[in-house]
């Protein structure tokens, strides 16, 4: 336990390293001098004098709110696509090569288009509950197709995802077009961004990563048995019917929450998973929480090279900066560990 | 100890098992044998809660299995079946501590009795050397030894075994058996062995239940039911039986056609 210990420690130290120094990435210049008053004015209040209100608003809530939000989606999404691989046994499943992303972007695009995107309930906005709705029904479509021959076999699984995947943007892009108004916001969900998003985003999304997270850490042993297969880890003791729904649920929210905030961010799911298993090796306790810490960090980075790589100014969709990053990668792991991931 | 009445059990819209009925007592030592497809891994999974009880009925130490938890079924039963795949890279050590989990509460961390259980299991299996490997890196026989362990660390009381050793030598198969007679005789551990291979069978099982179509053909102390007469009619294969010197058990021949 002590290496993931380490680890952990060591990933929390480079987020927060990585969350300052990328705060003082803009257009808009900030010194790393004025962003460390800030940072700490909450603690002694007098550090905060002397700052411009703008400066201000720009540091905390543009920006940390930004950063947070990518960390948070990036935990969620990487959390995720760890538990989807390891309740299916399918080393390429992810929130989005099963479909689950594009459902809950699906889910999410048709409240928007009939006006919902606005609406709250007790508090809670209703955009994530469409995009949760959109998720569950994804999944359950592509398990359903996975399974026509009888057995859930794997790779039948990510074809049933692409499937999926595909016919849902395509009704993503035919929504898109029968409403011109909101184009720029539906692309946003194909492509994911972090663009204009505050802290009420970040306030959103984070109690279902709290509430799904703690779910799929209290059943983490269970992750470890089902790899033996469904079969043997009931004949451990373990209640698979009843432990897999509650993890497909909970991972299913988390993924629904965080596309409802950000949209579609790829590879994320997939490829932390396995980075991270090839450094503590596969215990769910130990892979899990770290797999989170990478993933926020990993968006982290993404979001920031997203907004800052163009040279006018402009931003490209983190998903974008994702799959460009994360495809290659996944190319390595495919080629040179083997024997890490089997179909 | 394990009581079947009239079990019925499959998949789908296929049944399997068709009104199955033995007993298996405690501290018994019993095979199951019968060809292909007689329903010898469906039996196992029925009395290990993996498939529903579809009729008549089927006891684990006077409880029915479909109203045992999970948990209670894995304290009193542990399995070990042929295949056993992994899908990821778990070192060889960490898999024979899975036995341990219905033994434990969510998120308690092994103790020191646990820990005592799974290093006995391993040397009884000769499988201490492979600890630290990956079980997705270790032969097909070397990967049957540390399921074997893991179910030993289970600690039950019952032991099922489907096709258990297929993947082994002949060295480790003898090795394996050896070791479960021996706890059979000085633990009271109860095995009951799916096999194929009839000769493992007459060696080490004292009682037999012949399979066929889904129906018990013949079941009995070894020495009766091992006949020629059994074995043509279950395999419709002509079998010569016959007693190996000096150690008061028989092995089979089969005769091609």
């Amino acid at each position: 336990m002590e290496k993931g210990l380490a680890y952990g420690a060591a990933l929390v130290i480079l987020i927060l390293g990585a969350a300052f120094l990328t705060s003082g990435i803009g257009p808009f210049h900030i010194s790393y001098e004025t962003l460390a008053r800030l940072w700490l004015s909450p603690f002694e209040s007098s550090l905060a004098r002397g700052i411009d209100d703008s400066v201000r608003y720009i540091a905390l809530h543009v920006r940390l709110a930004r950063v947070l939000l990518a960390v948070i989606v990036g935990a969620g999404l990487a959390l995720a696509g760890g538990v989807y691989q390891g309740v299916l046994l399918n080393p390429l499943a992810d929130p989005f090569t099963l479909g689950v992303s594009t459902g809950a972007a699906f889910g999410a695009s048709i409240a928007i288009l009939l006006g919902w995107g606005g609406l709250t309930w007790m508090g809670f906005s209703l955009l994530p509950g469409a995009a949760f709705a959109g998720a569950l029904g994804a999944l359950y479509g592509v398990y359903l197709l996975g399974r026509m021959d009888g057995r859930l076999q794997s790779t039948t699984l990510v074809l049933a995802g692409i499937i999926v995947s595909t016919f849902l943007s395509a009704w993503i892009s035919l929504l898109k077009s029968l409403n011109e108004e909101s184009v720029s916001t539906i692309v946003f969900w194909i492509m994911g961004s972090f663009s204009g998003r505050t802290w009420s985003h970040a306030g959103l999304v984070l109690p279902y990563l709290i509430i799904g997270g703690g779910v799929i850490l209290f059943h983490a042993r269970e992750l470890d048995l089902l790899s033996l297969g469904d079969i043997q880890a009931q004949q451990m003791g373990v209640d698979v019917g009843r432990v897999r729904f509650r993890l497909l649920l909970a991972a299913s929210l988390i993924t629904g929450a965080a596309v409802a905030v950000s949209g579609v961010i790829g590879f994320v799911g997939l490829v932390v998973p396995h980075l991270v298993r090839l450094s503590v090796g596969p215990m769910h306790r130990r892979l899990l929480p770290l797999v989170m810490l990478t993933g926020g960090l990993l968006v982290l980075v993404a979001d920031t090279l997203a907004r800052s790589i163009l040279p006018q100014g402009e931003e490209l969709p983190v998903g974008v900066v994702t799959a460009i990053l994360g495809g290659p990668f996944f190319c390595f792991l495919l080629l040179h560990r083997k024997s890490h991931i089997r179909l | 100890m394990i009581r079947t009445a009239g079990l019925c059990a499959g998949y789908g819209d296929h049944p399997v098992l068709e009104k199955v009925s033995l007993q298996v007592r405690k501290g018994d030592f019993v095979g199951i044998l019968g060809p292909n497809g007689s329903g010898k891994t469906t039996l196992v999974r029925a009395l290990s809660g993996v498939i529903p009880v579809r009729g008549g009925r089927a006891e684990i130490q006077g409880d029915s299995v479909s109203v045992l938890k999970p948990k209670e079924l894995a304290r009193r039963v542990a399995v070990v079946s042929q295949d056993g795949e992994v899908r990821f890279p778990f070192p060889c050590i960490e898999v024979v501590r899975m036995g341990r989990y219905p033994h434990q509460r969510s998120w308690q961390m092994e103790n020191a009795e646990d820990e005592e259980v799974v290093q006995a299991a391993m040397q009884a299996t000769d499988t201490s050397e492979l600890a630290q490997r990956a079980i997705t890196d270790v032969s097909g026989g070397e990967r049957q030894r540390v399921m074997m362990a893991r179910a030993l660390a289970q600690s039950t009381p019952i032991l099922l075994l489907d096709e258990a050793t297929s993947a082994m030598d002949v060295h480790r198969k003898l090795q394996v058996f050896t070791l479960l007679e021996r706890k059979n005789l000085e633990e009271g551990l109860t095995v009951v062995a799916v096999l194929h291979d009839v000769n493992l069978a007459a060696f080490f099982c004292r009682r037999l239940v012949f399979l066929k179509e889904g129906e018990v053909a013949c079941q009995g102390a070894t020495d009766e039911v091992l006949t020629p007469e059994t074995l043509q009619s279950v395999y419709r294969t002509e079998a010569i039986v016959q007693e190996i010197p000096g150690t008061g058990r028989v092995q089979v021949a089969f005769l091609p056609a």
